[in-house]
């Protein structure tokens, strides 16, 4: 089968400490695949490093294949709904239609193919009717599914999703699973950033465990046991933070200049 | 007219509303501050211009400011990046050195004897007549230039306000669009100093945005109303000073533009100050209405009988201001929810219903209290005064839900919902 996404030996840093430390696995395509680990297990430094929005210190990751830059109006990326100002002026088609925006179209006016694409996201999102509500006056629940409709207007093969089910009712988390399995079955790759370890092993299908270092990723069937589990959940590994905090207070570069891992030329 | 107060017109309107709405960006970023400190940090490239060319020439000046403020801007971003110091720390560091070493600059100039000092002291407090027909002729220029900026790269801007890392992640320029947006603020801010000084050009960046976005909810009318509030305070300021023998243009408009900003706060409709007290007002109306129809419904419920009673009678049923309580009535009648009989007041049908919702509110938030928060029966009763004039049929239907239509309140009296 053919791999989604593949990050390969990748070590972030935030603050020059170490948030992941030689993480690597790949992943299915047509699966809704979890991201799972407790707080502060770099869970959101993964994704975004995936979307290139924080720089490696090594190792690399690719999407079906191919760098990030080759593929990535295939791609597509909802952000943790509280890493913005929901106060910004702007109504709920204003947000949709930014899933249209391209680099190849930021000097052109918004198409009717946009407008139109945008209607049936929100649409699929149940928010029709809140089109032009203002994104200040409306619920958790609803700003969440918000996002999700920018995310499927821009039609790509791959959803990576921050957290989407935090602070959102009941109904909406029902709505919103229930759409990612549709995504599924028109054999889209949906990947999700989730703390909870009571509804991972319901919702997905393939599961990271993460905590700084990979703890298992593969099957939910295989990573779902109870050694595992612990594995991730209980606590840090003592040396990995010890070296992390003096590799940041003692400023020791994560890498040596000279060391060059690339990605082989094929 | 007068070609002089007609060039300063024409100058200071064009450079205020383009500042506007480059401005307009800034606030919603909630960097107010960061326009501020380029203002301050434009001097020692303005002043080095002067020095080492025609100060007289603007189009010099223009490039040594934007020079000084794009050195300035990259610095606060290289010092957030690389070290753990709060922004706001960065920015005033760079502004207290870039305008420390500005002042440093001018006073050599000064020592040094040049005649031209004159021409420079306008950088700080701004001095609008003294602008000549080839600034206007540059001012224009940049106001057209900020315009068509700000609308060709309207969706970036508005995207990288909102959200940059959406904007990255779809593979837009984001550090393009930041340039661009850099160099539109810096050179709102050159040609905005020459008129209203350093230390009040973070007026008209940010002011028209703070009273513009009091109005409305839509960007494209946020930036509008803006430009527009910003070229008025400029119009009038200019016709200010120059009705007043002796008086500054810059600060003038800066005042006026406080007065747009103050006016705002006060009058804009749902957030500003007055439509706020207006539905305390009303809210306040609306709790002593329904704690009579509360009162009268229980008075019903108790004898079973419908029941008249006087003001007097209901004073002692419950404290309320007299003055209130008349006021209430009054307007329960136009509204036909109570009925006069001779001097008491009875309800209506209308005012039965509305009667029986508020107590069955009081007593559902009662039953919530304690069923559901765990509160002890004798402590329940305050809260539910408050709740029952504030919950919606919308949040009166969950609670009816969640609660499994409920029939008897924690102190065993009964939750009276409307007959079928």
């Amino acid at each position: 089968m053919e791999k989604s996404i593949e990050v390969h030996n990748l070590t972030v840093s935030y603050h020059s400490k170490p948030v992941l430390w030689d993480v690597d696995f790949s992943l299915p395509t047509g699966k809704i695949v979890g991201i799972v680990g407790p707080n502060g297990s770099g869970k959101t430094t993964m994704l975004k490093t995936i979307m290139g929005l924080m720089k490696p210190d090594s190792g690399y990751t690719e999407i079906f294949g191919q760098p990030l830059d080759k593929v990535r109006e295939r791609v597509s990326y909802v952000p943790q709904r509280e890493s913005v100002d929901w106060d910004f002026p702007a109504d709920v088609m204003d947000v949709v239609l930014m899933g249209r925006y391209r680099k190849n179209n930021l000097f052109r006016r918004i198409s009717k193919e946009d407008k139109r694409i945008a209607t049936e996201a929100l649409e699929k999102v149940n928010l029709l009717e809140f089109a032009h509500r203002q994104i200040s006056q409306l619920s958790g629940g609803q700003q969440q599914r918000v996002f999700i409709a920018r995310s499927l207007a821009q039609q790509a093969d791959i959803y990576l999703m921050d957290e989407p089910f935090v602070g959102v009712d009941a109904a909406t988390e029902d709505a919103i699973l229930q759409l990612l399995r549709e995504m599924k079955n028109q054999g889209k790759t949906v990947v999700i950033v989730h703390h909870d370890l009571q509804t991972a092993n319901e919702y997905f299908d393939h599961i990271v465990l993460l905590n700084t270092r990979l703890v298992a990723a593969g099957p939910k069937e295989e990573v779902f046991t109870k050694e595992l589990l612990q594995e991730a959940y209980g606590g840090r590994l003592t040396v990995l933070s010890k070296l992390g905090d003096l590799i940041s207070t003692e400023e020791f570069p994560l890498r040596e200049p000279e060391f060059k891992e690339n990605k082989p030329e094929k | 007219m007068d070609p002089i107060f007609l060039k300063v017109l024409i100058g200071t309107t064009l450079l205020a509303s383009s500042a506007a709405v480059v401005g307009a960006f800034s606030y919603l970023k909630g960097q107010s501050l960061v326009g501020d400190a380029i203002a301050h940090a434009l001097l020692p490239g303005v002043v080095l211009a002067f020095l080492l060319g025609d100060g007289r020439n603007p189009i010099f000046l223009i490039v040594g400011a934007l020079i000084s403020g794009l050195i300035a801007h990259y610095g606060i971003g290289y010092i957030q990046s690389r070290t753990k110091l709060k922004s706001d720390t960065a920015v005033s560091l760079v502004l207290s050195t870039f305008f420390g070493f500005g002042i440093m600059l001018m006073s050599l100039i000064q020592r040094s004897g040049q005649g031209q000092q004159a021409g420079l002291e306008r950088y700080l407090l701004g001095k609008a007549a003294a602008i000549t027909m080839d600034d206007v002729y540059v001012f224009s220029a940049l106001a057209v230039l900020l315009m068509v900026g700000v609308g060709l790269f309207y969706k970036g801007f508005q995207l990288m306000t909102f959200n940059e890392d959406f904007a990255s992640a779809i593979g837009l320029p984001v550090p393009l669009i930041r340039f661009t947006f850099t160099v539109l603020t810096v050179l709102a801010i050159t040609i905005g100093i020459q008129t209203v000084g350093v230390v009040l050009m973070a007026a008209l960046l940010i002011t028209p945005s703070a009273a513009a976005r009091a109005w409305t909810k839509s960007l494209p009318t946020m930036l509008l109303l803006a430009a527009v509030f910003a070229a008025s305070s400029a119009i009038t300021g200019t016709y200010i000073s120059s009705a007043i023998p002796k008086m500054p243009t810059g600060p003038w408009v800066v005042l006026v533009l406080a007065l747009f900003g103050f006016g705002s706060l006060i009058f804009a409709p749902e957030k500003g100050w007055l439509a706020k007290r207006r539905r305390a007002l009303a809210n306040q109306k609306k709790t002593v209405q329904e704690n009579v129809l509360k009162l009268l419904y229980q008075q019903e419920e108790r004898s079973e009988v419908s029941v008249v009673l006087s003001t007097e009678n209901m004073l002692s049923i419950r404290a309320m201001q007299p003055e209130k309580l008349r006021n209430a009535l009054r307007d329960l009648k136009r509204r036909l929810l109570v009925v006069e009989h001779g001097s008491g007041y009875a309800l209506t049908e209308l005012g039965r219903s509305e009667g029986r919702r508020v107590v069955r509110l009081h007593r559902l938030w009662e039953l919530y209290l304690t069923e559901r928060l765990g509160m002890a029966a004798d402590h329940i009763h305050p809260g539910a005064e408050t709740m029952e004039h504030v919950i919606t049929p919308e949040i009166e239907e969950l609670l009816v839900k969640e609660l499994g239509n409920p029939e008897l309140d924690p102190h065993q009296s009964p939750i009276p919902y409307e007959e079928a």
